[in-house]
């Protein structure tokens, strides 16, 4: 397993674009969000929590193809649908080679997006702690969507109809938490909801996606 | 005698084919008739005429949620025990689902505007519905993108067992995130919270006459789709002679 988290991360840093790009689009959104909004404090400071939240969202969303894709198109993912390691444990760890190579750097930007959004300083833990709690969830519930649309010529639109409505409540609970953050309320619950989500998903969703991948190797 | 003896896709259409013209007709007269007497009764002293609208909304909005459980038991038993009716079931009745989906959230919208004085609302019961609307996209989405009909039957499967989870789990997240307009449950057991009888009786027979209509017409879909399959079954056993 450690040899396969090994592998895909080294491709995703050689490949190129695997760290830099969800970054950049991180980037990107947040300094367009000023220009449809209008750049005074007022307008953006209610909205940056949900804006970030729905940045990681779709920056997450745009890598999530090439978790299986490009292992599907060279035949790798068949050896290791045959390989002694369970197929729920290779979806897992390429979900966590995603959560890395995306995930991460997200959440180590975010701060500083933070403050171009002019998020109060206050709420950056609450941003910190609820991406950390909230990402791996995404990269997991991407991995059964890009499990889903594997085979699929045309997956891509596909794959972020099928993969957004899922990641609605972790959407509702990182930007609670970090509204209640910024407002200095209880961050107990959405916390311990976002936890939640988060180790269920983790828990589950594994066997869901390999059972689709063994359906599109069949 | 046993209820999977209707696996059998002969003895379903058989059966099915025998108990349609009956359906047809229950649905029709009870829609019929409860939309007739619904337009009849009185109006409310304090929303007036469009309180009638609720002989649409309700029953459209009960189904709606019906046909994702059938649709999720559906799935479950061709995910368990592989009969194939039970799957073309599953996808005859998604669109049907989506229609109804859509009927309560524009009757909602039609009533909404006179009364809240808004269209839309971002309210948790709404949302919900919107929710599910989307998984309702999805799922038919992904029906037809996959080409292998056993593939296709397998992979939304675990999809719609993966979108209930998430579809209920985003109908009480919504809870914490906004603060409803929507009024409590139209129907309860509690006889002090109920809407009154001149409402509430023309509001149970179009919840029967939508429930036979969903009946008439998943029948319908599903002997559309069992035929489909032996078309192409047929088509396959010609080229390859």
């Amino acid at each position: 397993m450690i040899a396969l988290l090994g592998r895909d991360l080294r491709l995703a840093v050689r490949a190129g674009g695997g760290f830099g790009l969800g970054v950049a689009f991180f980037l990107i959104l947040c300094a367009l969000v000023p220009f449809g909004v209008g750049p005074d404090t007022a307008a953006l400071q209610p909205i940056a929590a949900g804006i970030l939240w729905l940045g990681a969202l779709l920056a997450c969303l745009l890598s999530l193809d090439r978790i299986f894709a490009l292992d599907h198109e060279d035949g790798s993912l068949d050896l290791l649908a045959t390989s002694p390691l369970p197929l729920e444990g290779a979806v897992a760890v390429k979900a966590l080679a995603h959560w890395i190579t995306t995930g991460l750097p997200l959440i180590v930007a975010a701060p500083l997006f933070g403050i171009l959004l002019h998020l109060p300083p206050a709420a950056i833990p609450a941003l910190l702690g609820s991406l950390l709690l909230g990402t791996p969830a995404l990269s997991m519930l991407g991995a059964f969507g890009a499990a889903v649309t594997v085979g699929l010529r045309r997956g891509g639109l596909l794959l972020s109809l099928l993969v957004l409505p899922l990641y609605i409540p972790t959407l509702i609970f990182g930007t609670e938490m970090i509204r209640r953050g910024q407002e200095g309320g209880d961050m107990g619950p959405p916390l311990l909801f976002l936890a939640g989500i988060t180790a269920g998903v983790l828990a589950v969703i594994p066997f869901a996606a390999a059972a689709a991948l063994r359906v599109n190797l069949r | 005698m046993s209820i999977w003896e209707y696996a059998n896709p002969v003895k379903f259409m058989r059966t099915s084919g025998a108990a349609l013209p009956w359906v047809v007709a229950g649905a029709a007269v009870c829609t019929v008739t409860g939309l007739v007497w619904g337009f009849l009764t009185p109006e409310d002293y304090r929303q007036g005429s469009t309180v009638k609208i609720v002989f649409l909304h309700v029953p459209a909005a009960m189904m709606a949620i019906n046909i994702w459980v059938m649709m999720l038991v559906a799935s479950l038993i061709w995910l368990i025990r592989r009969h194939h009716v039970s799957a073309l079931a599953a996808k005859a009745a998604a669109p049907i689902g989506a229609v109804m989906t859509l009927i309560g959230l524009i009757t909602g919208a039609v009533w909404g505007q006179p009364m809240w004085g808004t269209w839309w609302e971002w309210d948790p019961r709404l949302t919900s519905f919107l929710i599910l609307l989307l998984f309702y996209i999805g799922y038919i989405a992904l029906w037809s993108a996959v080409e292998d009909p056993d593939s296709a039957a397998d992979l939304t499967g675990v999809l719609c067992l993966v979108g209930s989870v998430f579809a209920l789990l985003s109908r009480y997240a919504v809870f914490f995130w906004n603060q409803g307009l929507h009024q409590g449950a139209s129907l309860s057991v509690q006889p002090g919270e109920r809407m009154s009888a001149v409402y509430r009786y023309p509001l149970y027979l179009t919840m029967l006459g939508f429930g036979l209509l969903f009946l008439a017409l998943l029948l319908i879909r599903t002997r559309t789709e069992i035929r489909r399959r032996r078309l192409a079954a047929l088509q396959a056993r010609e080229m390859r002679a």
